[in-house]
């Protein structure tokens, strides 16, 4: 009995142990940092002939980091596996235009957020709903239910047998499923691959954050043009953040700080000028 | 491991199994069609038809079947030309694009297994069709061809297993089969170990039915293997 009783206090000591080196590990001092981006969601992100991540977010993230005193490192990551691989440790931060939801919440933490965009839909020309997406608002907040459903409903009437192209596991395919989930939906890899279905008319409407969207339409001069109100709050959410594993609450406080310093001192103003014509900080 | 997700999961991602049927079948039966043809003018003796067979066999057994999904499914819809054509109407669906990628792909591994099997014949057999006063195009359908389609079912039971999986790409195009509806839960769970590992064992069902079938035909077809009662 004797035996037992000091085996389980040795246990229970070697357990304490581990815990307290677990401890220390955790609160190892960063000095690189590997941030992940999709690299196909310009002028977020994009890649160039040479395969290198470009954008508004490396630019801004070398000065995250050069803020943080840490060296970065950029990983190219498929939009769709984008938080398990982070989850699984293969990078330490994501900056890929992701914003800030409920449901990513549940499973990786987030910086402060360091933009914000509306969600606008796109359609070609010479189709009529060019003019059906025309619903006498330009800006639809989605946290005023009472106030965005006339306008949703007559959005959901004008798309009614349409078929609609958004990324996957994007707040635009969220915004689908909660407020549209009667009209057609499709689902793509890559924002580039539906608005490629946009022009060969295999979807009848893309839906995606607007300066992206904005991209699809420049890439396709005179034939397709943004429509409708810009969609805010609600699904769409409150701003992109730095995506971070919840266990590296000392990172989040890195990002926290810098982010709020750069966003101060005018720095995310500049690039994003610099990157998208206009400024998308959050207010 | 997540095994209420899984089990949860299991009811949304059989949904997907009507489409993922539906690409097997409908592929392997118009690809068998296609075989059928390319096997025919690879061994026809006229050196275009041949030629041109060949040039199809090697074009879609040399490349990867993602490819030419691609290019049927984005490639094509680029050019006006073909949007205002009559095809259009299919080429427009993502499940006709799949269909036809699959179908082409088939059609040419299971020409080269048939022509081989053809070949295979031994000459004798057809000789002595001819002397018994058979004409060519009956020796052929009596004698060769149950002969020939014998002996590619191993073979081709192999291809079949191959297109059950090859179906799976059909979701890199908006299609929602078994891997498309995965990959689409993925995106809202963040699960994908547990995901895929129930699509994975979707296909093993699939795949064991398909063996199976394979086997049974085997078995069908050789009668004179088996003892007699």
């Amino acid at each position: 009995m004797k035996k037992i009783v000091s085996a389980l206090a040795l246990g229970a000591m070697m357990a304490a142990a581990a815990v307290a080196t677990a401890g220390t590990a955790g609160a190892k001092e960063w000095k690189t940092v590997r941030i992940a981006s999709e690299g196909a969601y310009p002028p977020w992100n994009s890649t160039d002939t040479s395969g290198k991540l470009t954008g508004f977010e490396v630019d801004f993230a070398n000065d995250l980091c050069k803020r943080m005193k840490v060296t970065c490192e950029f990983v190219a990551q498929d939009w769709d596996g984008i938080i398990p691989a982070l989850q699984q440790g293969k990078y330490d931060a994501i900056m890929s235009a992701m914003t800030i939801t409920d449901e990513r919440k549940k499973v990786i933490a987030f910086s402060v957020p360091y933009g914000t965009e509306p969600s606008v839909f796109a359609v070609l020309n010479s189709s009529p709903l060019g003019k059906a997406l025309n619903l006498g608002a330009d800006r639809v907040d989605l946290n005023d239910q009472a106030a965005a459903k006339p306008t949703l409903d007559k959005l959901a009437d004008a798309l009614k047998g349409k078929t609609v192209g958004v990324q996957v596991s994007t707040i635009q395919a969220d915004f689908m499923d909660k407020h549209l989930p009667k009209v057609e939906m499709r689902t793509y890899d890559k924002i580039d691959n539906a608005g490629i279905d946009l022009t060969s008319g295999r979807v009848d409407a893309v839906l995606g954050d607007r300066s992206v969207v904005e991209a699809i339409v420049k890439n396709d001069a005179g034939k397709m043009s943004v429509v409708g109100p810009n969609f805010i709050g609600g699904v769409i959410g409150e701003g992109m953040g730095v995506g971070l594993r919840q266990d590296n609450a000392d990172l989040k406080a890195m990002f926290d700080k810098a982010i709020g310093e750069a966003l101060a001192d005018g720095t995310v103003k500049k690039l994003s000028t610099q990157h998208f014509g206009y400024d998308i900080s959050p207010k | 491991m997540n095994w209420q997700l899984m089990w949860d999961s299991l009811p949304r991602m059989l949904g997907g199994l009507s489409l993922t049927l539906q690409l097997i079948v409908g592929s392997l039966a118009l690809g068998a069609v296609v075989a059928f043809a390319v096997a025919l003018l690879r061994l026809s003796g006229n050196r275009v038809a041949e030629w041109l067979s060949a040039a199809y066999v090697f074009v879609f057994r040399g490349t990867p079947l993602l490819v030419q999904i691609f290019l049927i499914y984005y490639g094509l819809g680029q050019f006006t030309l073909i949007r205002d054509s009559f095809l259009w109407p299919f080429l427009r669906e993502p499940y006709w694009c799949a269909i036809l990628a699959l179908t082409l792909n088939t059609g040419a591994y299971t020409s080269e297994v048939l022509r081989g099997a053809i070949l295979s014949v031994p000459l004798g057999q057809v000789e002595a069709a001819r002397a018994c006063g058979m004409s060519r195009p009956l020796a052929f359908r009596r004698i060769v061809l149950p002969v020939a389609i014998r002996q590619m079912l191993p073979a081709y039971g192999n291809e079949v297993i191959l297109m059950v999986k090859a179906t799976s790409l059909a979701s890199t195009i908006t299609l929602m089969e078994v891997t498309g509806i995965a990959r689409r839960m993925i995106a809202q769970t963040f699960a994908v170990f547990e995901l895929f590992i129930v699509a994975g064992a979707i296909y093993l069902v699939l795949n064991f039915i398909a063996s199976r079938l394979i086997k049974f035909a085997e078995w069908r077809l050789t009668p004179y293997l088996r003892a007699r009662a």
